[in-house]
């Protein structure tokens, strides 16, 4: 019979943890988030051989890094509710404890932790190359010995030790026998009565519960359970920050021990390091600064104009499928759901994939080499003061290309605080939909012509990409102060070694980013796209059915040409529609902006996606598709009469309120959408469209208001 | 030769060395504490970012980085 066993891979950040879980599972990866948290579950399967030569199925999960098992962020949290919960239902039945072999007396505190609470437990000892290359030795028989536990040397890149690991697996599961420490010494009494009261077997654990108690919030226990805990500590007089202070020195004293007789290293300064030289120019106070100004810039580059290729294929795959699809179905309201609202959505979400998965090819690189740590540490000053983090403006500057792949990678900010104002912030960054807009709405109402030597259309442009950037920082500065979050920031961060990036793993990343994207997000965009579909093609009553009665009819006494009638139809229809009566409905809340009805249709439809604008104010304006598009919308456009004034309907006035309410409001269902996947809470969508749509209303308003003649 | 004078990690300048004392923040110290910032250990401020503010520090082997503010509740014996 096949058994089946469940183990946990935990280590400290940068140990090379996920290497070791690539090695181990490859491609038999899944993804998901932890229930209730926005923390990454991912989990993979590998078949191992014990040495009876039975088969063991092994469901192995990739824990968050975490330095020990004091939570203090959700990521953490997850480790510690795992390891230390015998109920829980990914409590393990082996760890791996993987530690970074450079870095042995940190990286060896989780792991004595992990073995106190008595759970079976393999170390890991990886990064063995360049451990090898410092001249360092470690003497693993020794180690192995001393903890009670297989240690195996393992160098993730090349594989290894793997095989060691996977014979070690299959070995009969033993659970350590020694305490590393005795915590019962620290509250002589209690830990016993706290044993008896979280029944676990462990001192260790017991003590951990104390010392948590505050923490764990999705901790599975009863509060008759936690108020006894509570009752316990007060009798002993427990004092847990006190208790924390005193296990941590006295296991950091067990492990120099150990490290003295099983270890011996030539200390080399860091500052003979290769990292040490390489970060003289990267943290640089000029070269820094522009070496990561090349970087976005390049990164900018990259997902506007790479990405526009693979972008444009897929945009025309889609539309060959929707015309066969709509020629060779049965025609109806059916085909027209498929094509109009299934098809549409689905070619709204796979658009995106370009952008995700280069975005996430960099962002991979960045994080993998080291370097995202020493872009924290050249920014955090000046970013601190908008209550984000040096790493956010990864994500800012993407936000140029497109807000969906930027919100994903916050994913890098830990605090949470800093991490949720990047979300809620990026999409104010003018991203590459709105430019169709800005570059009609410009050619329609700025004049061309210089400005102080420089094109003035070109000028209006920069200053909308400006206000941009402009608005996301002061927006992130006003949530600084809003947003409460009882978590305190910290800057304590590991500025690891520069590392030559792993391929695989980067190559793994992306794929997990993309597929996260496509079925989590796509599943709100198909559904978005769909109730827009209704909006747009249905209208109340049997409205739709008279007026392709009367274009017929029309068309058949020879009033209008044969080939306007499907224009004129569709044209009448989208007035006609929910849509087109929603725009009726809103024009006097938009009215003081200098909007009309039939902008107000393209601000309903435009939620879908802002370029969506262009498309939609073609049919409002019933352009023909034959000729240049561009220009007759414009043509269109300008020569459309205000009947109030007279005058053309959009005037300079008109032109910059649209312009500005295009800048600022939040019209993007796949940013919604994957603002509610990265926050896993509707509230924060929420609040992002109301005081962006806020925004967009204010700032239209006073502009308008101000120039109308 | 070696004297001895106690001062916040956030006042050392760049190339300073010590033995770290104590913590005047008893939170932030369980943080630094597993980090492996335990009394005893030599420090080193080996980096100061460009805006002055973060340093990083080399600790029993690798380097951490911490704001000012951080750095301000280690006490370190001074070694000149």
């Amino acid at each position: 019979m096949e058994q089946k066993i469940k183990i946990a891979l935990v280590g400290n950040p940068n140990s090379g943890k996920s290497t070791v879980f690539n090695a181990l599972t490859g491609l038999r990866q899944k993804v998901a988030n932890f229930p209730g948290v926005t923390v990454e579950k991912r989990t993979g399967f590998t078949s191992i051989k014990t040495i009876q030569g039975n088969k063991i199925e092994a469901e192995i999960i990739d824990l968050p890094g975490t330095y020990s098992l004091y939570p203090k962020s959700p990521e953490e949290i997850l480790p510690f509710q795992l390891l230390c919960d015998p109920h829980n239902e990914s409590h393990p039945d082996l760890t791996i404890v993987v530690a970074d072999g450079t870095n042995l007396k940190r990286n060896l505190f989780l792991c004595s932790q992990i073995l106190d609470l008595k759970i079976p437990v393999i170390l890991v000892i990886n990064m063995m190359d360049i451990v090898l290359q410092k001249k360092m030795s470690i003497d693993f028989a020794g180690i192995s010995k001393r903890l009670g536990i297989p240690v195996i040397g393992m160098d993730g890149r090349s594989g290894k030790g793997v095989q060691e690991l996977r014979e070690a697996i299959g070995k009969p599961l033993v659970s350590p026998v020694n305490d590393f420490i005795d915590v019962r010494e620290f509250a002589p009494g209690l830990i016993e009565e706290l044993r008896s009261i979280v029944k676990v077997e462990s001192n260790y654990n017991a003590f951990l519960a104390a010392n948590n108690l505050s923490l764990i919030s999705g901790f599975e226990m009863q509060q008759w359970k936690k108020d006894k805990i509570t009752a316990a500590c007060e009798k002993y007089n427990f004092d847990a920050q006190q208790m924390q202070a005193r296990e941590t020195l006295e296991r950091y004293t067990v492990i120099t021990q150990i490290l003295k007789e099983h270890l011996t290293s030539h200390e080399v300064p860091l500052q003979k390091s290769n990292s040490y030289k390489i970060d003289s120019f990267l943290t640089h106070r000029i070269w820094g600064y522009l070496i990561f100004m090349v970087i976005l810039f390049m990164i900018f580059q990259v997902i506007f104009s790479w990405a526009s290729y693979p972008m444009d294929w897929i945009d025309n795959g889609f539309l060959i499928l929707s015309e066969f699809a709509r020629d060779s179905l049965p025609s109806g309201l059916l085909n027209d759901l498929f094509v109009d609202g299934i098809l549409a959505g689905l070619n709204g979400i796979v658009v995106f994939v370009p952008q995700i998965a280069l975005l996430f090819f960099f962002v991979a690189i960045l994080e993998d080499t080291g370097y995202m740590a020493r872009v924290s540490f050249i920014m955090d000053r000046l970013m601190k003061k908008f209550g984000m983090n040096g790493k956010s403006l990864i994500p800012l500057m993407s936000g140029v290309a497109c807000a969906v792949p930027a919100i994903m990678s916050t994913r890098t900010i830990q605090n949470r605080k800093e991490r949720l104002i990047t979300i809620m912030v990026t999409p104010l960054m003018s991203c590459s939909a709105r430019l169709p807009v800005y570059t009609l709405l410009i050619a329609l109402v700025i004049p061309r012509g210089d400005i102080f030597g420089f094109n003035m259309q070109g000028v209006v442009m920069m200053i909308l990409y400006l206000l941009g950037f402009v608005a996301a920082l002061g927006a992130a500065l006003a949530m600084k102060y809003i947003i409460k979050k009882k978590e305190r920031s910290f800057f304590v961060m590991e500025l690891p070694m520069y590392r030559v990036p792993r391929w695989s793993s980067i190559g793994i990343h992306v794929l997990e980013k993309v597929k996260i994207f496509l079925f989590d997000a796509g599943k709100i965009i198909v559904a978005i796209s769909i109730i827009l579909w209704v909006l747009s093609s249905f209208g109340p009553g049997g409205v739709f059915d008279s007026i392709e009665a009367k274009y017929h009819a029309q068309s058949e006494k020879g009033i209008i040409q044969e080939h306007d009638v499907a224009r004129l139809i569709q044209t009448e229809k989208l007035e006609a529609s929910y849509a087109g009566k929603l725009g009726h409905l809103i024009e006097p809340a938009i009215a003081p902006l200098g909007f009309d009805w039939k902008i107000g249709i393209a601000l309903i439809t435009s939620f879908a996606a802002r370029e969506v604008f262009v498309g939609t104010m073609s049919t409002i304006y019933s352009v023909g598709g034959d000729e240049s598009v561009k220009l007759t919308i414009k043509e269109k456009m300008a020569a459309e009469i205000n009947p109030q004034t007279g005058g053309p309907r959009y005037t300079f006035a008109v032109g910059l309120s649209l312009m500005l309410f295009y800048a600022f409001a939040m019209q993007c269902m796949s940013t919604v959408a994957v603002v509610y996947r990265e926050t896993k809470r509707i509230r924060y969508p929420l609040i992002q469209i109301l005081y962006m749509s806020g925004l967009a209303y204010l700032a239209s308003l006073i502009v308008y208001q101000l120039l109308k003649p | 030769m070696m004297s001895e004078e106690m001062c916040s990690l956030s006042s050392m300048r760049k190339g300073q060395k010590g033995v770290i004392d104590s913590f005047t923040d008893y939170e932030l110290s369980l943080k630094l504490l597993e980090m492996g910032c335990i009394p005893g250990e030599i420090i080193e401020v080996i980096r100061v970012a460009p805006l002055g503010d973060p340093i990083a520090i080399s600790i029993s082997g690798y380097m951490l980085g911490l704001r000012k503010a951080e750095a301000g509740t280690v006490m370190v014996k001074l070694q000149t």
